[in-house]
């Protein structure tokens, strides 16, 4: 090897030595701020991303955080997270219990993003789904305690269809009904009007993140009464109705009624000695 | 001769007179507070002229600008975009591509004036020592910034990038950014000179790339009357620009300044006393000279 040679071999090793410690550098870095995301990527349960946002995952690759959606929502529903708020810095959310989304018809938020974070698809804001909204704590809804508020009902956009109000038994007065808000996730966008509106302190009904206040049902599972609708009857052999030994005239009636008479006698079925009915010996000395 | 580097500047002033010695630098800062201005007039006064921050807006309603290394770092997050930020990303890399990539830098990035502050200080209270990453640092992090935004599936830099998130603080509100300031001017004052913009910063490095090719550059035209004062070293943020042009006649070296790095801020043509820097094209040797 020349001395030249010998000198552009020195050089060469020296620049690959420097570039793999700043290669080296960089990674270490970088695999920091892969743990640091694993801990900080976050989405409290209380904060809901704007309509048509793509799944998580997906919306932390497509959004900018350039403040669009937030500059045109006319509600100032919207917030754009600050440095060191609990959500992903610079994204858009919003929280039901300040500022709920008032489902524009125009979806203004949507129009003005210019990545797709939030879902141009989405055209009807009917088909929104933020979250969804449950009722949490039934132990103080006022409804569950007999009382007519359900300001949540009568709040919602979409009432009657997003809840409804069961009615139901009142076994504490036992004369009176519960009117039982229920939410349907078929059609709750998760806008969080009625955790806004909620008048009790901390709100009984809130929008959760759809996998929080929804469960899933085991996929082997079927609704009996469904799969006969669909079939057109009962899958099953039918029940055969059960017979009692009752003595004549009488006939019980499965569906509540109970013991029904059936032809009206002047004797009573049983007689005058107790002892007789007991013993099963109603006509005996007839 | 370090103890006139303290003050670079005193031979330009006396020979051409305080403003013209810092007309790049007012321009400059005149230009980052007027764009800043711009998207501030909306939150503050109600005027909406531009809507969003620098990773993405809209001016007057139709025009898209959009930031291209954003764009960059979404899609290698896997993300398919939609046409607006395509548009507006690629008409601001074509703006880029024209007037210098890191004019981004020079002229618009809210983190300058800080680390400019940082060096500033550092020369004038003669701060000496301090880490020095390789300059070539901030490729390997532009790399980074990439891969890791592959690996998460997400806009990972996003969450520690200084640039969008001060920017992003300054409209919308500024909650820890005060901190993550004073982080960057105190590593730049005391851990590393010049250690962020110069050094680190992939953004910065993103806009290198783009400089390539860039028309609009410094050119030493008048490089046989340079005295030797090493001023504009002493001012410019990457100075190892400045020698191929200034000093390489002899080898055959066109004048221009052809460095990537360059951030077309102009401090050299301020602080040169023997008016041996102008604005230019890469093409032309004989200069046209500067607007103002
Ligand atoms: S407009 Fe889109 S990209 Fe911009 S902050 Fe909102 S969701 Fe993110
Ligand atoms: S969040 Fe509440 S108010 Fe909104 S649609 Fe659902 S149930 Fe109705
Ligand atoms: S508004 Fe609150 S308290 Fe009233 S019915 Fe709804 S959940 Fe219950
Ligand atoms: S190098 Fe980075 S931080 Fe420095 S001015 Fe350029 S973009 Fe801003």
């Amino acid at each position: 090897m020349s001395k030249a040679d010998k000198r552009v071999d020195q050089y060469r090793r020296r620049f690959l030595i420097r570039a793999a410690g700043q290669a080296c550098g960089a990674a270490l870095l970088g695999m920091g701020l892969l743990t640091l995301a694993r801990q900080t990527y976050g989405l409290p349960a209380t904060a809901i991303r704007p309509p048509g946002a793509l799944a998580e995952p997906d919306f932390l690759a497509a959004c900018v955080r350039c403040g669009l959606c937030v500059r045109d929502c006319p509600y100032n529903t919207l917030k754009l997270s600050e440095l060191g708020d609990k959500v992903t810095t610079g994204t858009p959310y919003f929280i039901a219990r300040n500022i709920p989304c008032e489902m524009c018809d125009d979806i203004p938020c949507v129009v003005a993003c210019p990545t797709g974070a939030l879902d141009k698809e989405l055209t009807n804001i009917d088909d929104a789904r933020m979250g969804l909204a449950a009722l949490v704590d039934e132990e103080n809804c006022l409804n569950f305690l007999g009382l007519r508020c359900e300001i949540c009902y009568r709040v919602c956009p979409l009432i009657n269809k997003a809840i409804t109000l069961e009615a139901q038994h009142n076994p504490r007065t036992g004369k009176h009904a519960l009117f039982i808000p229920v939410v349907h996730s078929d059609a709750c966008t998760g806008c969080g009007k009625c955790e806004h509106a909620c008048i009790l302190p901390e709100a009984a009904i809130k929008v959760l993140p759809t996998h929080l206040a929804k469960g899933a049902p085991g996929q082997h599972y079927r609704l009996g009464w469904e799969e006969k609708q669909k079939a057109g009857g009962s899958l099953v052999a039918p029940d055969k109705e059960h017979e009692y030994n009752l003595p004549e005239g009488f006939r019980y009636e499965h569906e509540g009624q109970g013991l029904i008479k059936e032809k009206e006698s002047d004797k009573t079925p049983f007689g005058s000695n107790p002892l007789d009915t007991l013993n099963q010996r109603g006509n005996s000395n007839e | 001769m370090s103890s006139v580097l303290l003050r670079p500047g005193v031979d330009a002033i006396a020979v051409k007179g305080w403003w013209s010695a810092h007309q790049w630098l007012l321009l400059r800062r005149i230009t980052q507070v007027s764009v800043l201005g711009l998207f501030l007039a909306g939150p503050l006064f109600g005027i909406w002229i531009i809507k969003g921050n620098i990773a993405s807006s809209l001016t007057l309603e139709v025009l898209p600008l959009s930031d291209p290394y954003l764009l960059s770092q979404s899609l290698f997050a896997g993300h398919w975009p939609e046409t607006t930020i395509v548009i507006g990303a690629l008409i601001i890399a074509a703006f880029y591509f024209l007037v210098g990539g890191r004019v981004y830098c020079g002229w618009v990035c809210p983190i300058n004036p800080v680390t400019d502050l940082a060096a500033w200080i550092r020369q004038r209270f003669d701060i000496k020592g301090g880490a020095r990453f390789p300059r070539q640092s901030r490729y390997w992090l532009l790399a980074m910034t990439f891969i890791t935004a592959s690996i998460s599936g997400s806009l990972l830099w996003e969450m520690v990038n200084p640039v969008t998130i001060v920017y992003r603080g300054l409209i919308f509100g500024m909650g820890m950014v005060w901190l993550l300031l004073l982080a960057i001017f105190l590593f730049d004052l005391l851990l590393s000179p010049r250690g962020w913009c110069s050094h680190l910063c992939p953004m910065g490095a993103f806009y290198s790339l783009l400089a390539r090719y860039t028309p609009l550059r410094v050119s030493a035209s008048k490089r046989e009357q340079c005295n030797d004062c090493m001023e504009c070293y002493a001012v410019c943020p990457e100075p190892q620009v400045i020698p191929p042009a200034l000093k390489g006649a002899e080898q055959g070296i066109g004048p221009v300044i052809t460095g990537i790095n360059c951030t077309n801020c102009g401090r050299c043509i301020d602080i040169c006393s023997k008016h041996v820097f102008q604005f230019s094209t890469r093409f032309t040797h004989t200069s046209y000279q500067g607007a103002i």
